[in-house]
């Protein structure tokens, strides 16, 4: 059962960021990615990680996706419908299938055999976050507020200055 | 039950395709897509080794779990900076086309 549910999800995911990087049109690559990550939650859920599923489909599904929709609406330029790669793609695609032959092999070589994927309550990480990871949780709030506040000022137009 | 190495390699095909995604595409919306791909397929590497970690030992079983939501947070944040950047590029040059952008160049 577990299979089949994995291997639909990895099809979906795989499909979605295939579509990302080969469409011409960049309203779907963004609905490709839409399509990927919600399969990306569903790959957390099939790990027991409930948690984690619930923040990928919030603020991926949700937040990011909707941002980058609006990159798209407020740069339309002519040349979307019809966009083109640069020409070196294929020297991009060997050298990922070549970063690929890498890796597999790697976690391939690796293997952990019999491993039992197990659930991470709600409980633990919670008290993990504001115990042990309390001072990075902390830095990442100030990431987020320094990144909010440079984008404001980085996009703000010229006239409302000074 | 699904290996742990199953994850490991669907979370490597998503890493290649997001890769090829940054050095082929042209527009730097769909670069930031790419990039968003290679996230989440660092994502599910973590997910997946810290969800088949055995119990016991010195870290505690979310470390991966915890690690993640941090990645998904500077991803936000990441995500609202190329908004502001792309942006300000498109009202400067009125391109997103990043062979067109060779101001620094030399």
């Amino acid at each position: 059962m577990a299979w089949i549910v994995f291997i639909a999800l990895a099809v979906l995911t795989i499909g979605g960021g295939l579509g990302v990087v080969v469409t011409r049109n960049v309203v779907h690559a963004a609905l490709a990615l839409l399509v990927s990550l919600i399969a990306v939650a569903g790959v957390y859920l099939v790990l027991f990680a409930e948690f984690l599923a619930l923040v990928q489909v919030l603020i991926y599904g949700g937040a990011i996706i909707i941002v980058l929709m609006f990159a798209i609406m407020l740069t339309r330029s002519a040349d979307y419908p019809r966009i083109t790669d640069n020409k070196q793609w294929p020297l991009a695609a060997l050298a990922s299938l070549a970063f690929l032959g890498v890796l597999a092999p790697s976690f391939i070589i690796d293997r952990v055999e019999n491993t039992q994927s197990q659930n991470a309550s709600f409980e633990g990480i919670g008290e993990s976050l504001f115990t042990t990871w309390a001072v990075p949780f902390e830095i990442a709030s100030l990431v987020l507020l320094v990144a909010l506040i440079g984008a404001i000022i980085i996009a703000r137009s010229d006239e409302e200055e000074g | 039950m699904v290996d742990l190495v199953w994850f490991q390699l669907l979370s490597a095909v998503l890493f290649v395709i997001g890769l090829y995604g940054v050095m082929s595409r042209r527009s730097a919306v769909l670069i930031v897509m790419s990039i968003e791909l290679m996230l989440n397929a660092v994502n599910i590497n973590l997910i997946a080794a810290a969800s088949h970690m055995e119990g016991t030992g010195k870290f505690s079983n979310f470390d991966g779990q915890l690690i993640a939501i941090f990645i998904i947070t500077v991803a936000a944040a990441e995500v609202g900076l190329a908004l502001a950047l792309i942006l300000r590029l498109y009202r400067n040059k009125s391109t997103v086309n990043v062979d067109e952008i060779n101001l620094m160049k030399w």
